[in-house]
């Protein structure tokens, strides 16, 4: 087992657009992005628990040529609308940095 | 080397880049230099308000080193979403700094200005004709909503820069434009593959904060019929193929499909090279035209007044009861307000808590443990900026005074660090149009005024 903060060489988040936020998970080699695609954990299911959406509310993509994982979905307010708590959308990925993925680290 | 060298001066107009890297690019040969003026990302307050997020003295060093760089090799120079929300206040704020640095600097060019402010009629009519949708999750565009809003812009694509270039502009400062367009423009216009020219420009539009490490500096591409290169221009980042990929992630929903005006940009085939040490060779994008053009529009609406406090608790019996203890402060204030006329469902108080959910609120997952000091913003939001500095107040020393079971810090709960502790920080908006239209041409939203400096 190896935590996502431990083997990824980005895990970020960010506005896409002022209605979404979008989570990026990225691998330094191939390897490990491959083993990573092929554990089945990074899915719009893990997205849907963590954010607290429904599956089908997550567009998820695996990007093949940049080694990365990518997760968009809905976020709770509009970007700077009243209760909104991060106008970028920028420090949304922490409950990513805990995920266990069945590889070795 | 041959192709079509473009050069992004800087990640956003006015923050910031080394004079030697874009001295670096000129002395090498450039065809354009160009910079994306602005971002929807600092949120709704600077299109509604008509200010800009970068400073006048920043702009006006970014915009004085392109512009010189420019005039001086004879290159056009384009800036887009330009005052950093691309609106009619914003491009007029940046037409001045230009006049200005030309005046100062006996500069003389063909100055086209793109304004992106659409007639509201105009937007009507194309709701009215069901030539609109909503560009995310948000309710179908209404006229009501339209005439409700503070200010519409267009995101512009190419096509009205390609106007403004083929029209003579040796400088172009646009309105709301994608990103990507305002580096696409000039290769489409000069026949360029479309995909190459669109991926070009997504990398291009936030310059070497693409590269290792991440860096407000310029960056160049050189764009040939098959591929272009990416490389920066200071000897310290390099444009690693990861790195490159990884920009292509940056702010979109998909990493693979971008949507523009006229198409979308296809990134799934693409490949990244290495060449030499810290460039990047991108080839293999496409571009798939779309049957029909159309135009993001973003607007945004009043949404109150804002006034603020911040403070701290370092009571472990307070921090240990705190959201008990809010509640009862949340119906103090409701009390105190009504005693002064205010309705309490006129306004909304906001308790941020630091140290518990300030940053991720109700999508925090760690619910458990307890810190050992919390930071609170109290807020409130309300009808005129008078009303939420009146219920702020209340809410201020209510939230100092107010008794909790075991309390023993009876001189007070909060620490504030400033005096004046109360920030009036006036009107909020929303944003409220972020909708799809289908004009019939571009020209029926963007409007090009050119001018001799």
């Amino acid at each position: 087992m190896a935590k996502l903060q431990d083997i990824a060489r980005i895990c970020r988040s960010k506005n896409a657009g002022p209605f979404l936020v979008t989570l990026d998970v990225v691998f330094e080699d191939r390897q490990r992005y491959e083993q990573v695609k092929r554990s089945g954990v990074l899915g719009p299911d893990l997205f849907a628990r963590l954010y607290g959406v429904r599956p089908e509310d997550v567009l998820f993509t695996a990007y093949d040529a940049g080694l990365a994982f990518k997760a968009t979905l809905p976020r709770l307010v509009g970007s700077g609308d009243l209760g909104d708590t991060d106008v970028y959308g920028c420090q949304q990925h922490a409950p990513l940095l805990a995920v266990d993925v069945p590889v070795e680290s | 080397m041959g192709g079509l060298r473009l050069l992004s001066a800087a990640s956003i107009v006015g923050y910031g880049f080394a004079e030697e890297s874009l001295e670096r690019a000129v002395a090498g040969g450039v065809d354009m230099i160009a910079a994306d003026g602005g971002s929807t990302d600092p949120g709704p307050y600077y299109l509604g308000s008509g200010t800009c997020f970068t400073s006048r003295a920043a702009c006006k060093r970014d915009l004085m080193l392109m512009l010189r760089a420019a005039r001086r090799v004879g290159v056009p120079m384009i800036v887009g979403t330009a005052g950093g929300a691309g609106g009619e206040p914003h491009l007029q704020w940046a037409r001045q700094i230009v006049e200005e640095i030309a005046r100062e600097h006996s500069l003389h060019f063909k100055l086209a200005l793109i304004h992106a402010e659409p007639d509201r009629e105009h937007v009507k009519s194309l709701v009215e004709r069901d030539r609109v949708a909503p560009a995310g999750p948000v309710p179908p565009l209404t006229a009501d909503a339209v005439d409700r809003a503070e200010r519409i812009v267009g995101m512009m694509g190419v096509e009205p820069l390609v106007a403004a270039l083929d029209q003579g502009a040796e400088v172009i400062l646009a309105g709301r434009a994608s990103d990507a367009a305002i580096f696409a423009a000039l290769p489409i216009k000069l026949g360029y593959d479309h995909g190459l020219a669109w991926h070009a420009g997504k990398i291009l539009e936030c310059a070497a904060s693409c590269a290792l490490p991440k860096a407000h500096d310029s960056l160049l591409v050189t764009l040939c019929d098959d591929h272009f290169v990416v490389e920066a221009l200071s000897p310290k980042l390099k444009c690693t193929p990861l790195a490159i990929a990884t920009h292509t992630l940056h702010e979109n929903e998909s990493p693979i499909l971008h949507r523009e005006s006229s198409g979308t940009l296809d990134t799934a085939a693409t490949r990244y090279e290495p060449v030499g040490d810290g460039a990047t060779r991108v080839s293999g994008s496409a571009f798939h035209p779309s049957k029909r053009y159309t135009v993001k529009l973003e607007g945004v609406e009043l949404a109150g007044y804002r006034t603020i406090a911040i403070a701290g608790s370092r009571d472990p019996m307070l921090i240990g009861r705190i959201d008990a203890y809010l509640d009862d402060v949340r119906a103090v204030v409701g009390e105190k307000a009504r005693r002064l006329g205010i309705n309490p469902e006129g306004y909304r108080l906001f308790y941020r808590v630091y140290g518990r959910d300030g940053v991720m609120g109700a999508r925090e997952p760690e619910r458990d443990g307890q810190p050992h000091e919390l930071g609170i913003v109290v807020e409130v939001v309300a009808p005129t900026q008078e009303e939420a500095n009146a219920v702020l107040a209340l809410a201020r020393t209510s939230t100092l005074h107010t008794d909790f079971p075991g309390r023993r810090c009876t001189e007070g709960n909060l620490a504030f660090p400033y005096s004046p502790s109360d920030m009036p920080l006036g009107p909020v908006y929303r944003f409220s149009v972020w909708h799809v239209v289908e004009p019939e041409h571009w020209s029926d939203l963007f409007r090009i005024e050119t001018v001799q400096v």
